[in-house]
This record gives C-alpha cells, structure tokens and sequence, in this order.
C-alpha cells in the first residue's frame, strides 16, 4: 500500500492526487490511521481524530447509507446531492444514480461506483436493494 | 450564577446604515463610508476619535487596510478575521478583548456589499471557488449555499418531523416584520402556500425559503461602558458573547441537526449570566428558513427537534408571544452577502424603542445570533439597555 508522503514533502494538494489518481485507475481509497485505527474523509496529511501521520490508504467496502438528500433543480434536468455514511464511518458528498431522483431517501442502502464524466472520474452510489 | 468580570464591560454607541436595497450606483466602500460617518456621528465621537476598525469582505483579503484607508483612520488596534456572515457578532468579542486590554478605546466595526446593483461576474465567482477549493464537493454540483442548508432541512424533518409548512412559516412571519419596517426591502403579501408553490430550487426549498439578495451597510461604534454613559443617552451594553466554528463544508459536519450555536450560545449565556428565559427579544441569521430553527433548539429556547412546533402558529410573527426577527430579517428586509451587522443593529433600535410600529413593548434584553459559511461558524451576542 503506498503512503501519503512524508510531510516534509507533501502538500496539502498530494493527497488530492493521490485520492484522484486512484479513482482515475478505477480504486476508490480512503486513508486510515495506522494509530487510532479510523478512517478518514476527506483525506488529509494527518489524522482529525488523533493528529497522527502515520497513514495507509485501504479501499473501503463501498457500502453506505444516504445521510441526507437534495434534489437539485436544474433547467437541464435534476439531479441528487448527497451526503454518504460509509460503513467504516467517514461521510461525502455524492450523488445516487441509476434510480429517480424522488426515490433516493435518507436510509437508502447504497453502493460506490465509479463513473466517467467529461471532467474525470466521478465517485456516484447506486442504489444496493431493488426499491419496492 | 457566577459572571464574567468583563460582563458588560463594553457597549454600543451609535449605528448606521446606507444603501439599503439598492445602493444606485454607490460602491460598497462608499455606502460603508456613508453608513460609518452616521454611526460616530452618532455616537458623539469625531472621527479622530476611531482608534480601533474591524471589518471583512467576501472578495477582498485587503479590506481593513482599504476601508481605514478610505476612511482616513490609522487605527491602533484592527482586525479583519473572515467567519462568513457570523463575524460582525465575533467582532464584538474581539472588540472587547482590545477595549477590556487597553489596546483602543472607540472602535468602528462595519460591512457593506452591493450584490443587487453590482452583482459579481462570473470571473469574481471564479475567483472565489479557486482561492477556497473544496474538490469533494464542488464536482457534484450543489448549488450552493442552498443545497448544504437544503441537507440541514431535510435531516431535521427525517429526524424530528418538522415540516413543509413549519419552514414556510418563518418566511411568512419575517414578511409580515419586513410590512412594519420603513427600511425593508420586500414587502408584499406572502402566505404559507406561496413559499411552498414557489419555484423549487434544491429540495424541500423554493426561492422563498432563501434569503434575498440586496445592497446594504451597516456600522457601530463601541467603547468601554465606562466611557459609554458619558457618550451616549442609551448605551447598549454587550453583557456576553461567545463564537465557534467546527468545519468549513456541509460534507465535514458531524450532525446536521446541531450548529455551533449551542458552543456560542452557551458562552454569551454564561459571560452574560442569563438564560433564554431574561430575553425579551431574538433577532437570528435567517439565512434560509431551517435556520431560526436550528439556532432556536441549539441556543435552548426549546429542545432539540421541536424548534418546528416552537415557531408555529405566528408565535414569531408581529403579535405573536416570541418576536423574533423584527426587521423583517435577511428573508425580507437585507441581505447583502453577509448580514450579522443588521441582526446587531436591529437589536439596539429595539432596546432603545425606535422600533417605531414593530416595537417590542419594553424589550431591555435582546439575543442576537450569527451563522457564516453552512451552517459552519456561529456567533452570539447578549445586549441590554441594562448593566
């Protein structure tokens, strides 16, 4: 497993290419603290829980919960803003694609995937269970 | 209740305000300035008499060099710490850290912007999104600031059951204050069922549940109280305050339901020596309709989730038993990019009884709480036309 980098070398923007590379080579990766044992999100230089640096990224199971939703209302169609909960604890800002925008509620099971866009590799969650 | 000894140790001169609305064609630095030269003057002080300046801007990290600049004040003491809207009640705390010190004894603390006259071009927004980059959030597209407080409202109604018509009510009673306030800028008739039918714009808000977008300047002066009675027929007196913040982006908020305004909160409530049941009035940063509620539950004027039920059925509507926001707030009467100055001032109008039709009968006491970023720093401020 590579490491972030020491911190006399790094910037803060390393792990920002770190993070984005991988999902770049189809890896979504979190750090996780070799010290206090939590993972992270988003990834940083040093622990938030513990101020530790000693790090390793480790891919998560993808699995999360939809935290809270918006639906965005756009001219050009909408579209869901999400915050995940994932199941090693750290929480993002995604979007739940594959099912209509008014089916994605708070409790949705969800799976990371991902996608190709115009501008890079996108992290998106689809729904885990068929919807009822 | 044991007190802080510097309970009350500085107070509130002289306000002013410029611009409102729509500034015709005046830059943001001249409004400051006109709202400024009102606030000494106001206060019985000459200019010459400014030793301390704390002001911020959302575009300019020069700012408190350019409006000390402009104003003509080499200030012994300044500050300019950016917290979002929430800073001009921070201010006063840093304010009385420099007073209580010794470091300045009159110091101006001002804000001003022009986003309706002068909206800022795409280039300025881009500008802006470079120098604060937040690259786990800006490629999913929120349009921001609504959709981070949209996820705040939708959690709280998940969680707690608050409602559709509970967040269209704070609209709605904001609009009737705004009817009673020569200086607001949005005064038409507004129902429960309008704020719903408006055009949805990021779930559960329609344009209605957001603030509006105006020019506006406001300025104080403060002072130690000491000097304060000698200036002033009503000083209004700071007697605590408190700020927090705990993280920038709406993705690195712990519980959507809780603001640090339950740290500010608790801070001014204990420097001031009260609780919220010595408040006789509440003016909060009503940024968007969820917001009085959060601040209602996290500054303990009800328990956490009933913040819904708690403004329902007029009771923060002019008549109601718990006016709040009394200048119509940034839903109708201001709302130039950051607002907390206006909460301030509203308050001391109100402590003095110039609140002419919307007047709070004898409010002695007021709470006026600020939100900057979403939902990210808080600040609180306990005033009183008593020591």
């Amino acid at each position: 497993m590579p490491d972030i980098g020491t911190p006399q070398s790094a910037t803060a923007q390393a792990c920002d290419q770190r993070y984005f590379g991988a999902l770049t080579e189809g890896r979504f990766e979190i750090p996780r603290c070799l010290s206090c044992g939590r993972h992270h999100f988003y990834p940083r230089l040093c622990c938030p829980y513990c101020g530790s640096q000693g790090l390793q990224w480790v891919a998560p199971s993808g699995h999360g919960t939809v935290y809270s939703v918006t639906i965005v209302r756009r001219a050009e169609g909408d579209y869901t803003v999400v915050l995940v909960d994932l199941e090693e604890g750290p929480r993002l800002m995604s979007r739940v694609v594959g099912i209509p925008v008014e089916q994605v509620r708070i409790g949705l099971a969800v799976r990371a995937r991902i996608d190709a866009t115009d501008e890079g590799p996108l992290l998106v969650f689809t729904a885990r269970e068929e919807l009822s | 209740m044991t007190t802080s000894s510097s309970r009350g140790s500085i107070a509130i001169l002289g306000t002013g305000l410029a611009g409102m609305g729509h500034a015709g064609g005046a830059t943001e630095q001249e409004i400051i300035a006109r709202a400024s030269c009102l606030a000494i003057e106001r206060s019985g002080l000459r200019k010459s008499d400014i030793d301390g300046i704390i002001t911020s801007s959302l575009t300019s990290p020069w700012w408190v060099m350019r409006m000390a600049e402009y104003l003509g004040i080499r200030p012994r003491f300044s500050d300019s710490t950016m917290f979002g809207g929430s800073a001009f009640i921070a201010d006063l705390k840093i304010a009385q850290m420099a007073i209580d010190a010794g470091e300045c004894e009159n110091v101006l603390i001002c804000y001003g912007a022009t986003p309706r006259s002068a909206p800022s071009s795409s280039k300025i927004n881009q500008m802006r999104a470079e120098l604060d980059p937040q690259p786990y959030e800006h490629p999913y597209k929120a349009f921001n600031p609504v959709s981070s407080y949209a996820l705040a409202a939708a959690r709280h109604m998940y969680e707690y059951g608050t409602t559709r018509r509970q967040l269209a009510e704070v609209a709605v009673a904001a609009r009737q204050w705004a009817q009673l306030n020569p200086d607001a800028f949005s005064k038409k008739p507004l129902s429960v069922d309008d704020v719903i039918n408006a055009k949805m714009i990021s779930d559960p808000f329609t344009t209605l549940d957001c603030c509006l977008v105006t020019d506006g300047a406001g300025a104080i002066v403060v002072t130690s109280s000491r000097r304060a009675q000698a200036l002033h027929e009503k000083p209004i007196y700071v007697l605590g305050s408190g700020f927090a913040h705990w993280h920038r982006q709406i993705s690195c908020m712990e519980d959507l339901t809780v603001t640090p305004a339950v740290e500010s909160g608790r801070k001014a409530f204990a420097q001031a020596g009260l609780t919220p049941a010595d408040i006789d009035v509440v003016e909060l940063y009503d940024a968007f309709t969820i917001n009085p509620i959060l601040f209602l539950e996290d500054l303990g004027f009800c328990k956490k989730g009933e913040g819904g039920a708690f403004i329902a059925g007029g009771r923060i509507a002019p008549g109601g038993a718990f006016p709040m926001n009394t200048n119509g707030g940034g839903l109708s009467c201001v709302h130039p990019g950051m607002y907390s100055l206006f909460l301030i001032i509203e308050a001391v109008t109100q402590l003095r009884g110039e609140g002419m039709a919307r007047q709070v009968a004898g409010a002695q006491t007021a709470l006026v709480h600020g939100n900057g970023g979403v939902l990210s720093s808080e600040a609180t401020a306990i005033l009183s036309s008593q020591r």
